[in-house]
């Protein structure tokens, strides 16, 4: 692989590959990386795929992912797997998969929805109307949103 | 899915033959409403009304007393336990320790369906945010089935604030479920239709025109429905002021329309139809209105006896 010569491997931690071409930065971003952690990020940007054309990766050391944080990356990076390693080896390999039903994970662009009055114990809900182009619908308000807008709406932790 | 313990949410969570179903009870109880009368005896309703309201609150609470059930309604908000800054969730888990079943409006998007998963009793939505109001839409197409002895096969104008009003809303996601013959969106441009609306439409294959003069197609309607044009919608006062003769139905519009054309109001009415004529032979908002109580009394059986 391309990227192999540019970047060493990591002993233990998490490789996210196939991230769409530009993404890589907004994937650190949402699941909560600022580089100030002190761990060893290795990041690679517009790589010459043979699946995506051009793709991003992310090597992260010591890190692994909450399946939360694997359905956030899903929502913005369809294509992107997960790479589990352990002892320097691919420990598990899983292509992400963005779920029916999405809950807690976006805040609905709808200031007037439910999900957005303060002092009412509810998560934002939306279900995957369709995975590409995205488009997702809130269950209790019924606004839609697109995959441009879900970054943007990606709540925090 | 029957109508037994049903939350009573959305027009879109209804098929026609279930809507078909309800109509029938309606006509049964409109031939012999006394023997309807102790229907839901000892049964109780909770009407909270979040938002103003005193048609869908006083028509509900008429159904269920005309059944001989029994109503408890939550004061005004100011004198409420909300007032006190209890929140919704409390105030619903409260209402459903009380009551059978609740009815309730509220001007936050997607409250009744957040009400309906906390409460273990069915929640009636009389209207939340601006998009739904069920109920509205159910007397409505009961109406005209009444009036017009069908709903398929017409034509229908929708004139107003179809953007933001929920009964317009409701009402033309009603009509989608019918094979309506092709409906009339009549309003200003910047009140037109959302889109999910306007999609759920072509998704349905429901012919639909949308046009901002009335003048344009009272030929061609059956059922002209009108809902108000509000003045604080317009973010430029004189756009309102230009528009506003546009949208106020008068008899010298309704002579170019057919013989048998029938208008409709969910009310109340404020100035959008010109009060002569409600002497006419088109108006049948009143009667619409009347109509309103016996479906809720048809669809309260339905949800609390089945």
């Amino acid at each position: 692989m391309e990227e192999e010569l540019l970047i060493r491997k990591i002993r233990e931690g998490t490789v996210i590959d196939h991230i769409p071409a530009g993404r890589a930065l907004k994937v650190l971003s949402i699941i909560g990386l600022t580089g100030g952690e002190g761990m060893v990020i290795a990041l690679v940007m517009n790589a010459p795929s043979q699946k995506l054309g051009r793709k991003d990766l992310v090597k992260i050391e010591g890190r692994f992912l909450a399946p939360r944080e694997v359905d956030k990356i899903a929502l913005i990076a369809p294509s992107a797997t997960i790479n589990v390693i352990r002892d320097y080896k691919v420990a598990s390999k899983r292509k992400v998969e963005l779920p029916d039903v999405i809950k807690g994970l976006l805040k609905c662009p709808n200031p007037d929805c439910v999900t957005n009055q303060p002092g009412e114990p509810i998560d934002s809900l939306f279900k995957t109307i369709s995975r590409s182009p995205l488009r997702l619908v809130c269950q209790y308000c019924g606004e839609a949103v697109s995959e441009e807008e879900v970054m943007g709406l990606l709540t925090k932790g | 899915m029957g109508f037994r313990n049903r939350d009573i949410i959305s027009i879109l969570d209804f098929r026609r033959e279930e809507l078909e179903e309800l109509f029938s009870v309606v006509d049964e109880m409109r031939k012999n409403p006394s023997a309807h009368s102790s229907a839901l005896s000892g049964y109780l309703m909770a009407t909270a009304f979040f938002e103003p309201s005193t048609r869908t609150r006083l028509s509900f609470q008429t159904a269920m007393l005309r059944l001989g059930g029994s109503v408890i309604d939550m004061a005004e908000v100011q004198r409420s336990s909300i007032a006190k800054g209890e929140n919704f969730t409390d105030t619903i888990r409260m209402l459903d320790a009380y009551s059978d079943v609740i009815a309730i409006r509220h001007k936050i998007d997607g409250s009744a369906r957040y009400a309906a998963e906390i409460a273990e009793n069915p929640v009636i939505n009389c209207g939340d945010g601006k998009k739904n109001h069920p109920t509205q839409a159910m007397l409505d197409l009961y109406t005209v089935k009444t009036l017009k002895n069908r709903i398929d096969g017409l034509n229908y104008g929708i004139l107003g604030d179809l953007k933001y009003g929920r009964a317009a809303a409701s009402l033309i996601l009603g009509l989608a479920l019918f094979r309506p013959e092709r409906i009339y969106l009549i309003s200003p441009e910047s009140l037109r239709v959302r889109p999910e609306v306007r999609e759920h439409l072509e998704n349905s294959g429901v012919d639909y025109v949308e046009t901002t003069r009335i003048e344009d197609c009272i030929s061609e309607l059956d059922v002209l429905y009108v809902t108000r044009v509000q003045k604080e919608r317009f973010p430029d006062p004189s756009e309102y002021e230009r528009v506003k003769g546009s949208y106020r139905l008068t008899l010298d519009i309704l002579r170019a329309g057919k013989e048998d054309l029938v208008v409709l109001h969910p009310l109340p009415r404020v100035d959008e139809i010109d009060f002569k004529v409600d002497d006419s032979k088109y108006a049948k908002y009143f009667l619409q209105a009347k109509l309103g109580v016996f479906v809720r009394m048809a669809l309260l059986k339905l949800i609390l006896r089945g």
